[in-house]
């Protein structure tokens, strides 16, 4: 059909979109629209939908039996947090920081040179899609010098729960990977925390942290991986973590945030 | 130490501090569960705030919560304390300052005339024996009027904070966010920035786009880069565009220094931009977020609980005569306030409390996707301040902050609350809404149905940072 054999020719301007260069620039919620003083239908839906995974996400039980499965034959230990529930867990950090009594006798010294925790955090979907590659990304690239305890998988588990379970594993150092906060764009994205000499009481300006790690522009399992067995040796070099650790591979350091 | 009593039936209630009565007077809330100090029944609740109803006011003036030798932020507290302007309420008790506030007798200028004879811990106190509608009732009697470039805190005027955050501060990415609040008539409380890199550089680069902007637009409103206090005095040295001078602050000198802060630095700060004489219809040139929880989180409360303390910050920022305070409400996680019921009681505390000591308070009503929380209960509390007359709200499109990572208010809300209860703009940027024919004659906030408006707008404002 060519236009001259248009039946109904356009009356109305064609409605152009100006926000339309403006856009590419910035993942805010921009050039939304409005009725009266309202958000259409579409956009208020779409904002409800990522409110509504990220909500899912945080309230989520991790999977441990199928990461164990995917683990096998490494040796797993289970842990939960003194937290209990997820109720609890929100409201009360300190609790989710210290293990519970039936999980400590779980864990045996043992000549350790690094420990690997893997806690549900503030998304447990975060731990079931990155958890398994990076663990196993960290593993390929990890000296076979350097002995590693059991991983361990821990519940209701805020990022300073990784001091105990390294403390009483006796582990030079613990990375502890963990959930983070869901965004609205990011539901599922996972942190690392390493901490040199694990104990209770150390602070967040004692670790390096690699954060953002997920499927969507965030960083990839194996540059979170190759970032990580960096910082370890770098760690066991210098016997420190934290602010003290200078990052040459501009990893974000620090930051303890909600976790 | 005084004893604090009361007996209910068969039971006697004892609170062995003054801040141990007010903490076991508060409201639910899960910090003050987290730091230990919350009430351990509801009873007991009760009885505490019966205790504290009977207390004169006058105990605030001599029991000090954190002690003067201590804590400079006491020391401010008592050194400024206006004890002429306290004489109207010196005889009441906490209990009957309550009814007074209530009353027909407490009108707006006899509230400001009171506020420099108030003490933090008192309008803490008093807020504590208030249900929500009295905080709502006593704070819309109180207008605290300030100007910088514009006007604000009007009886009829709702202002909003534009928030166009970038998670790396592209500039163009900025200017995008800006151009739609602008165009959803947001913006007049001031167009501010958190830098998601907080240094002296990159705060000089986002200042000087959004005076740029500002200036070719001719906005008549003011710009702020929310970095720290030490960065805006050094960006002044450079002679950088600086507005208003921001800073985070609490309620303890023990909390402030968590921040990098004391009211030194802050006093140095206010000086140097008084010093630029940038504000052209007024001086008001301080800019301070504050919130519940951050002195518990920096283990610098004292064992008081965190409304008492927040209120404490009040008394920091109302010596420097700010343009703009706000609450960072539900930011802080579900740690400090858990859901929805628990936001929307601090948020209405937080302004009445501002208010009473007489400071233009403004609210970013706000959670984080792990609160018990959603925005319908942003709705509600967005409504409720406008009702009782918040100076403004912050707002970032489409309620989601892609930086910080948190919901705030979008712009669309806030027409919401304006267009419900008959509020406008401030009066100066009402005038260029209309001008830029983001209005209508109507006074209504249109643009985005108004291509003319939409594409002069976004053609003159991106023209020098396309994307």
């Amino acid at each position: 059909m060519t236009p001259d054999d248009d039946p109904l020719p356009l009356t109305q301007p064609v409605m152009r979109d100006p926000f339309a260069r403006l856009r590419a620039a910035t993942p805010a919620r921009i050039g939304l629209g409005q009725t009266g003083d309202g958000l259409l239908t579409a956009p208020m839906l779409d904002f409800q939908l990522a409110h509504a995974r990220a909500r899912d996400a945080v309230h989520a039980r991790a999977d441990f039996g199928t990461l164990a499965q995917a683990l096998a034959p490494r040796e797993i230990i289970e842990v939960e947090s003194a937290a209990g529930d997820r109720v609890t867990y929100l409201q009360r950090p300190d609790l989710g920081r210290r293990l519970s009594e039936e999980s400590r006798p779980n864990l045996r010294h043992g000549p350790y040179d690094v420990a690997l925790v893997i806690g549900d955090g503030l998304s447990a979907r975060a731990v079931d899609a990155q958890a398994v590659d990076v663990v196993e990304a960290i593993l390929a690239r990890l000296s076979p010098r350097l002995s590693l305890a059991p991983i361990v998988l821990a519940r209701q588990a805020r990022v300073a729960l990784g001091d105990e379970i390294g403390d009483a594993l006796g582990a030079r150092l613990v990375a502890m990977l963990i959930g983070e906060r869901p965004g609205l764009s990011v539901a599922d994205s996972l942190g690392i925390y390493l901490t040199f000499d694990p104990k209770p009481g150390r602070r967040d300006s004692e670790r390096n942290c690699i954060s953002n790690i997920h499927g969507n522009g965030g960083l990839t399992a194996a540059a979170a991986a190759e970032k990580l067995v960096w910082l370890i040796e770098e760690a066991l070099r210098l016997q420190l973590t934290g602010i003290e650790l200078k990052d040459d591979q501009d990893t974000t350091v620090l930051i303890g945030g909600g976790s | 130490m005084p004893q604090f009593h009361t007996t209910l039936g068969s039971t006697r209630y004892t609170f062995a501090s003054l801040g141990e009565l007010l903490a076991r007077a508060s409201p639910h809330r899960s910090g003050d569960q987290l730091a230990g100090v919350a009430a351990s029944s509801a009873e007991q609740r009760v009885a505490a705030r019966y205790a504290l109803a009977d207390l004169p006011l006058k105990t605030f003036l001599s029991d000090a919560l954190i002690p003067y030798e201590t804590d400079e932020v006491t020391r401010l507290i008592v050194d400024t304390h206006d004890l002429r302007a306290f004489q109207p309420v010196a005889h009441l008790t906490v209990g009957a300052f309550r009814d007074w506030l209530l009353s027909d007798a407490a009108t707006g200028p006899v509230l400001a005339a009171l506020a420099p004879g108030l003490t933090p811990e008192m309008v803490a106190a008093v807020s504590k024996l208030m249900r929500n509608q009295d905080l709502i009732a006593v704070a819309r009697k109180i207008r605290v009027e300030v100007a910088f470039r514009n006007s604000l805190g009007q009886a009829g005027v709702l202002a909003s904070r534009l928030q166009p955050n970038h998670p790396v501060d592209d500039l163009a990415g900025i200017v995008a966010a800006t151009l739609d609040g602008l165009l959803m008539g947001a913006g007049d409380a001031v167009i501010g920035v958190n830098p998601a890199t907080d240094n002296v550089p990159n705060t000089l680069r986002l200042l000087d786009v959004l005076e740029d902007l500002r200036v070719r637009l001719d906005i008549p409103t003011q710009t702020c880069v929310l970095t720290h206090v030490t960065n805006t005095l050094e960006i002044i040295r450079r002679g950088g565009p600086v507005d208003l001078v921001f800073q985070s602050i609490a309620g303890t000198e023990a909390a402030n220094r968590g921040f990098g802060v004391n009211l030194a630095v802050l006093t140095e700060a206010r000086e140097a931009a008084l010093s630029l004489k940038r504000g052209t219809i007024g001086t008001n040139v301080m800019y301070f977020e504050t919130g519940q929880g951050s002195a518990l989180s920096a283990d610098a409360h004292h064992g008081l609980d965190q409304q008492t303390v927040e209120a404490r910050a009040y008394a920091v920022a109302r010596h420097f005569k700010p343009l703009l305070i706000n609450t960072v409400v539900g930011f802080i996680g579900p740690e400090y306030l858990y859901n929805g019921k628990e936001i929307i009681r601090a948020g209405l505390e937080d302004h009445v409390c501002g208010k009473l000591l007489g400071l233009p308070m403004g609210v970013d009503v706000c959670y984080t996707n792990h609160a018990e929380a959603d925005q319908d209960d942003m709705d509600t509390l967005a409504m409720l301040l406008g009702v009782a007359g918040a100076t403004f709200l912050i707002g970032v499109p489409g309620a989601d902050d892609t930086m910080l990572n948190y919901q705030s208010l979008s712009f669309h809300d806030i027409l919401a609350v304006r267009t419900a209860l008959g509020l406008q703009p401030a009066p100066e940027f009402a005038r260029w809404l209309a001008g830029q024919g983001v209005s209508d004659t109507e006074g209504r906030v249109r643009a985005l149905t108004n291509s003319g408006a939409m594409e002069r707008l976004i053609g003159s404002g991106a023209s020098r940072h396309d994307a």
